[in-house]
């Protein structure tokens, strides 16, 4: 464990050694912002979509009191996806999507002598394959992490539109209700570090591929459960430090 | 000219190289022959700096490249071409992409200037007008090719090649080894190929180096191959019965 833990800070520390050339460096930043952002923004709208109408119906559901306002599930929806569903669920996703792909790419590199052809030409390889990967979920994770926030908040709003279970007026009220700031701060911190851990981590388990596509696809699976155990350990260190 | 001095590489308790020595002549086709198994991929990697040695040098020009970190090994590395077993062509790149990436990172020619060479070098290996297909649009031959072009984009002072007839068909071998040796002697390259083809061996092997048990075996030139009295090199050349038979008429 040691021993891969020390590999692991070894390739984080040539990631970020200086570029040959910062023009093809930043070429390859935005070429993986668009894979990782754009390309995940469809599965992030429609899992948070149905994961805030699911949210507002359960809280409705759970509260039905005539003690309790009914503007109140708006203020549990908006908060628990705020804080918990938007960043640690879309990065939970996101491990699936992102990292195995770039876990299954820098692996296939690797057992294709891609990687050694780039060696060959002096080029740094961790520098090139991986910065970009870990600047581009560290900057694009957050901004989809946003996106989730809102998208889930509406998928609240439609849910109560559809069921009636709470008039969309008071959900409404609920959501502007008692807002802090500090939620969508803790979200950001939380979108920044699981970005941070879903590139750095399939990154490392792709570059130490030896073998074939079995190994491929071992590295990849790997990549992913590890970023989701991760994601979900610094979910709660996170938690609880900033709560 | 490259010089490789008392090579000695491990891997955990296995041996594989055991003390290797030897001279990479400017100008020639230096062949690095064996059985699978000999050693000699691992001492084409320890070469190029791909395998650090356990012990000995290499030596680039002189340079001991064993001792100089990753930085210190950059501009003789802008001045090294290699051509992978499986080509190793950057799946993401068209071809053009591809035989432009080391000039991207490396030099300070404009995009035309760019464009301009890789056309040249793609002229050279008979690859013209193919620059927009991407390498899983290639046949065998053609990854080879567009390799090899990559390889000498940037005009390279040494030339590795790591079994380029594998996969290929004998015409197609036939073609690559012809262009590794007109390479070789238009641009003056130090050119070192790992190869157990014998056609190969035969056709281009200004300088054969075999590799047996991790040791340096025996050396020699293509026309002396044929009348070593070396067991283990008989064994390993004469192997066919084809190759037999033409020795029988020799």
């Amino acid at each position: 464990m040691f021993h891969s833990l020390g590999r692991y800070i070894l390739l984080l520390r040539l990631s970020f050694r200086q570029p040959e050339k910062f023009k093809v460096y930043w070429a390859e930043v935005m070429r993986e912002m668009v894979s990782v952002g754009i390309g995940s923004l469809g599965i992030i709208s429609i899992i948070s979509v149905f994961i805030g109408a699911a949210t507002t119906i359960q809280v409705a559901f759970q509260l039905s009191s005539p003690l309790v306002p009914r503007s109140i599930a708006g203020s549990i929806a908006r908060d628990s996806t705020i804080l918990e569903f938007s960043p640690t669920i879309s990065s939970l996703v996101l491990a699936g999507r992102v990292g195995s792909s770039i876990a299954s790419q820098i692996g296939t590199m690797r057992v294709t002598e891609q990687i050694d052809a780039l060696e060959i030409m002096g080029v740094n390889a961790p520098g090139y394959l991986i910065a970009p990967k870990i600047i581009a979920g560290m900057t694009m994770v957050p901004l989809l992490v946003i996106a989730s926030i809102f998208l889930g908040i509406t998928g609240g709003w439609i849910a109560c539109v559809v069921s009636g279970d709470v008039s969309p007026a008071d959900y409404l009220v609920g959501v502007r209700e008692g807002f802090d700031g500090l939620t969508v701060r803790v979200a950001l911190v939380k979108a920044i570090v699981f970005g941070f851990i879903i590139a750095s981590i399939c990154a490392y388990q792709g570059f130490y591929t030896s073998g074939g596509a079995l190994e491929v696809g071992q590295s990849s699976t790997r990549g992913v459960v590890y970023s989701c155990v991760m994601i979900l350990f610094a979910d709660l260190v996170i938690t609880r430090i900033m709560l | 000219m490259i010089e490789v001095k008392d090579i000695v590489k491990t891997f955990g308790d296995n041996e594989v190289l055991k003390g290797i020595s030897a001279q990479f002549e400017q100008g020639k086709n230096n062949l690095i022959i064996g059985g699978s198994g000999s050693g000699k991929t691992t001492l084409l990697k320890c070469i190029v700096g791909l395998h650090e040695p356990t012990k000995g040098e290499v030596l680039f020009a002189g340079e001991n490249f064993t001792e100089m970190n990753f930085e210190q090994r950059v501009p003789i590395r802008t001045h090294i071409g290699m051509l992978f077993q499986n080509s190793a062509l950057f799946d993401s790149m068209t071809v053009e992409e591809n035989i432009m990436f080391p000039l991207n990172l490396f030099t300070k020619k404009t995009l035309e200037e760019k464009r301009e060479r890789a056309n040249f070098c793609l002229k050279r290996v008979n690859l013209e007008g193919k620059n927009a297909l991407y390498p899983s649009e290639l046949s065998g031959g053609m990854k080879k090719r567009v390799g090899i072009a990559r390889a000498i984009s940037m005009q390279p002072k040494y030339l590795f090649v790591d079994e380029p007839n594998s996969g290929l068909d004998p015409k197609t071998s036939i073609l690559i080894d012809d262009l590794i040796k007109e390479l070789t002697e238009e641009y003056q390259m130090t050119t070192v190929v790992v190869t157990h083809d014998m056609n190969s061996v035969m056709g281009i092997g200004d300088h054969i180096i075999f590799l047996h048990e991790g040791k340096k075996w025996w050396e020699g030139t293509n026309h002396e191959i044929a009348h070593t009295d070396n067991k283990e090199l008989n064994d390993f050349v004469f192997a066919s019965k084809f190759m037999q038979a033409a020795k029988a008429k020799l």
